[in-house]
């Protein structure tokens, strides 16, 4: 029972995931799949409950109930095997500021056991595509907070793992900036890299194959952001997303 | 600024962990240097070679044991196992008859008593020594036939009169943790606001620089404070440490000494720019010093006279001798004028260095 | 084992890259030792000694040469008042008052023994015994030539020879630069390898790390191999200098040391990352290591001699690592100890480590 299982190529699997703290339920009963190769949008104001969830997919933290399942392996008992398919980046930023950027490369890299030689060449080729390729012997805490956003990014995929979590990846970042950023997360899609992301912008939502939104650690929608849009009758998805935070407020007053 | 120092309070006591050492470390350290901790050498282990053991060897071995300074008392085969024995490490100090011992005392060739110590502990060993000879010497005059005494001297232990060791531990307890707390816990926690970008937060906002660090500081001198008088309270009624001077002054003396410990760690933050550089400067301005050139511990008299001339701008040297004379020795301003006054300028000196630092930063 | 280089190979980048560690790798055990084995010394010598001389005779002015001629002895203050002496006690002037009552050379030569009263500042209690000690031993000698004057025949006695061995001159330094060296180790041990995990909690980065595949062990092999290496670099540094600058002889096996200093490493390694894993800032952090630090090393034996602790102190310091390696230093570097007299230390020690790697281990979670 502990080999891998896919159920109709959903590479996530969360059933009434339940995540406690004390009395404060941080996640009430979420159920989602997310699709191989699939852009996932996971939403919420701050403080609904994004970063537990996310944090519980990737093993940083256990579950209180419900049945979850990641490329496959269960997260209560497999989270080393999950591990090594998935890449992650935290809403903290996280590469070592007082190493360059290969450095940092090379340690994520070699972590994660690549052949140092396969490490250089996937490192010149994120940084070719970014046009940065002279910054690499650039110490990070020397370079512009977008640079470093990207290159986070990059880190965090540059194992090619099957899932990439992203919790926030453009927060505090220019408008330009987090274009440039989603162009890279479907060139990431399209090499076949599931990407679950979590964002608090609206619009960024209408980037997404699929969006799940959290209000108050529950997941009030789920769906395409087209068939979200109908079903809301919203303009944009931003609309969307006030009108569920509205009638949620008015359930809690009843 | 009531609501800022509220907010510095809220900061400090919910981390437990910090104030259960804060005021944990302050006690466990009075507690340890109260009764474990001492000088004194007790129940050292000395080895004996009595090759022929007789009558007055046995007398002057157990007059030896009796002493309470030794114990052990195994007897060895011969010389050659004195050195294993202390490579061994146990045995300190082997004492040596020699054979006909009796026979020569009363034939009058006055035999001989070798102490061997083991001098790797030359303070030990000296000691062990000087313990040794006493109670030979006492023996010697109990045979009667050792001349009296011409001089006697009587010694009278001023201040201390039995020695103990908490008299000279509690100043300097006192004074370390006045430092640690004051100057080391302040230095990191702006530091570690300049780290985490909050400092920067606060200096745009209406807030005077000035209230910013008073805000800052204002728990910790209360902190110190309450420290302070908690070691005095617990050497005073479990180990009889008195306050024989002006309580009033001690404390007034304590305020200044913290108000200097502050302006030092405002300074140390001024010239640190994160949290492992102001703990690292605390620990080589504000630690080693305080524990090693102030007299806390070992005597400042007997250092070379480059390390005197340093120990001069060390604050807690000045600070030690203070709460000694007040306490131990219940001298009033009067012997210590001068101490107070190098104190209340070294102050000066600390705060006008920061404001000068943290004017240029903000330019 | 490559995971773990890549781990070692990242914090030796870090370690040196910062500007503020070389000099402290180095610096530090330069003044350590200067300071410290200058500093740190009960040899007492120049003793201040206020004389008050109310007989003014041959007798007393013959005692009284005793001590001017002594080296211990600086004579700061001389009257008949004896009150003055007193204030100046007071004051922290002088050490040590002597007093001479009228009458003294009266009793002297009439065989009635002579009282001459000394006062000694006993704040710092041992210091006190000490110049006390030395006192009475010149008021002795003074004794024994007016009684070699005055009786014809030798008395019938036990005589006192004594040896100091392994330190003949009594140098405390030779006793202190073993202990400093430990000193030192032991503060790079606990500080910079403990506070290194603590530092990646508190800026996010093991956040980054706890979500690959790595190992608990490796990384926490990858994390404390350096700093066992440089502590280890440090050792050897110091007892470089304390050879060539305090020539200091190395009577024992100095590959034995560093085989003691690998095993005592581990341990306040350990120590240091277990206390990173129960804390979650360096602040904390290095309170918590500072509290144990300054337990351990006053309990230690560095400073005071351990051997007249209270019975349970002596218990609670089988706890204490520091200890161990002092007693073994000391008894290596000046008495040339070899393996079999610090096979049980040594045991003790290799347990210990491994108890408390162990509980570090099981202590770190990459899960919150």
């Amino acid at each position: 029972m502990y080999e891998a299982k896919e159920n109709n190529g959903n590479v996530i699997e969360a059933v009434d995931l339940v995540k406690r703290f004390g009395n404060f339920v941080a996640n009430d009963r979420l159920t989602f799949s997310v699709q191989r190769g699939e852009i996932f949008g996971f939403l919420g104001a701050n403080g609904a409950g994004k970063t537990t969830a996310i944090r519980i997919l990737c093993g940083l933290s256990k579950p209180t109930s419900g049945q979850i399942r990641v490329a496959g392996y269960d997260v209560y008992t497999r989270t080393e095997k999950i591990k090594q398919r998935i890449g992650y980046m935290s809403q903290r930023f996280s590469l070592y500021e007082d190493l360059t950027v290969w450095e940092n490369f090379r340690f994520f890299g070699g972590i994660y056991r690549m052949k140092s030689a396969l490490i250089r060449e996937r490192a010149d080729q994120m940084l070719g595509r970014l046009g940065i390729l002279e910054l690499s012997d650039a110490v990070i805490a020397s370079l512009p907070p977008g640079i470093r956003q990207k290159l986070a990014f990059s880190v965090a995929i540059l194992h090619k793992p099957e899932i990439v979590f992203l919790d926030e990846p453009t927060g505090g970042v220019d408008p330009v900036t987090r274009r440039q950023f989603w162009e890279m997360i479907y060139e990431a899609a399209a090499t076949g890299i599931t990407v679950f992301v979590t964002t608090h912008y609206m619009d960024e939502a209408e980037y997404c194959n699929r969006v799940s939104i959290m209000v108050d650690g529950k997941i009030e929608a789920l769906d395409t952001p087209e068939q979200l849009k109908k079903t809301y009758n919203a303009g944009s998805m931003n609309d969307v997303f006030l009108k569920l935070a509205r009638r949620n407020e008015e359930q809690m007053k009843e | 600024m009531k609501r800022f120092i509220i907010k510095e309070f809220l900061h400090i006591f919910r981390d437990v962990r910090s104030m259960l050492i804060l005021f944990g470390m302050p006690l466990v350290q009075v507690l340890l240097f109260g009764f474990a901790i001492t000088n004194e050498i007790r129940d050292a282990r000395v080895a004996v070679v009595d090759a022929v053991p007789d009558v007055v060897t046995k007398d002057l071995r157990n007059k030896l044991f009796a002493s309470g300074y030794f114990t052990g008392g195994d007897i060895l085969a011969g010389q050659h196992e004195i050195d294993e024995r202390f490579r061994q490490g146990d045995v300190k100090m082997v004492v040596v008859f020699e054979p006909e011992f009796a026979q020569k005392l009363e034939r009058g060739e006055n035999p001989v008593v070798q102490l061997i110590a083991d001098a790797s502990d030359p303070n030990a060993a000296k000691l062990l020594v000087n313990y040794a000879t006493g109670i030979i010497n006492g023996y010697n005059r109990s045979l009667g036939t050792y001349p009296p005494q011409a001089v006697i001297a009587e010694p009278r232990m001023m201040y201390n009169p039995s020695l103990k060791g908490v008299y000279m531990f509690v100043p300097g307890i006192i004074t370390i943790l006045l430092m640690l707390v004051s100057a080391m816990m302040t230095s990191i926690s702006i530091a570690r606001e300049k780290e985490a970008g909050t400092m920067e937060v606060l200096l745009v906002s209406p807030l005077k620089p000035i209230s910013i660090i008073l805000g800052k500081v204002t728990p910790y001198v209360v902190l110190s404070f309450i420290n302070a008088v908690s070691i005095l309270l617990m050497s005073y009624y479990v180990f009889g440490v008195p306050v024989k001077g002006s309580l009033l002054l001690l404390l007034a003396e304590s305020i200044l000494f913290i108000l200097l410990a502050l302006s030092l760690g405002i300074f140390i933050s001024t010239v640190a720019n994160n949290q492992q550089t102001a703990m690292m400067l605390s620990m080589f301005a504000l630690m080693l010093p305080t524990i090693l050139l102030s007299g806390f511990i070992f005597p400042i008299e007997n250092m070379p006279a480059v390390l005197q001339w340093i120990s001069l701008l060390m604050p807690p040297r000045w600070f030690i001798f203070i709460i000694k004379s007040i306490m131990l020795k219940g001298a009033g301003l009067t012997y210590f004028w001068k101490e107070t006054l190098i104190l209340t300028a070294m102050t000066g000196v600390f705060i006008l260095a920061s404001i000068r630092k943290f004017k240029i930063r903000l330019d | 084992m490559r995971t773990i280089f890549y781990i070692m190979q990242k914090e030796f980048i870090q370690v040196f890259r910062n500007r503020m560690m070389l000099p402290v790798i180095f610096l530090m055990p330069l003044v350590q030792l200067l300071i410290l084995s200058y500093a740190v010394t009960f040899e007492i010598k120049n003793i201040r000694l206020y004389i008050t001389d109310n007989d003014n005779s041959v007798a007393s002015r013959a005692l009284l040469e005793h001590f001017r001629s002594s080296d211990f002895y600086h004579i700061s203050g001389e009257s008949a008042d004896a009150l003055h002496g007193l204030e100046e006690l007071k004051e922290g002037e002088i050490h040590q008052q002597l007093v001479i009552l009228p009458g003294f050379e009266k009793q002297v030569v009439s065989g009635s023994p002579a009282r001459v009263q000394v006062l000694t500042d006993a704040i710092n209690g041992s210091a006190a015994a000490l110049m006390n000690a030395y006192t009475l031993s010149v008021i002795e000698s003074y004794n024994r030539e007016v009684l070699s004057h005055m009786q014809g025949f030798p008395p019938k006695m036990v005589q006192v020879s004594w040896r100091y061995w392994f330190n003949p001159a009594l140098d405390y330094k030779t006793y202190m630069i073993p202990g400093i060296l430990v000193l030192l180790v032991t503060l790079i041990g606990m500080f910079l390898a403990g506070m290194n995990v603590v530092r990646e909690k508190e800026i996010g980065t093991i956040e980054q790390i706890n979500v690959t595949p790595i190992r608990k062990v490796q990384f926490i092999a990858g994390k404390l191999l350096p700093f066992w290496i440089i502590a280890l670099a440090e050792l050897a540094f110091g007892l470089a200098l304390s050879v060539l600058l305090f020539n200091i002889p190395i009577v024992g096996n100095i590959f034995l040391i560093f085989l003691v200093a690998s095993v005592y490493l581990v341990v306040v390694m350990g120590l240091g990352l277990f206390i990173s894993t129960i804390t979650n800032t360096q602040q904390q952090s290095m309170f918590l290591s500072w509290f144990f630090l300054v337990i351990f090393i006053l309990m230690s034996g560095l400073f005071t001699p351990v051997e007249s602790m209270p019975h349970w102190a002596l218990q609670l310091n089988t706890l204490n690592p520091i200890a161990y390696f002092i007693r073994i230093m000391r008894m290596i570097m000046l008495k040339g100890s070899g393996f079999q007299d610090i096979v049980k230390p040594m045991l003790y020690l290799s347990a210990y480590g491994i108890t408390i790697l162990s509980l570090a281990v099981w202590r770190y979670r990459k899960t919150s």
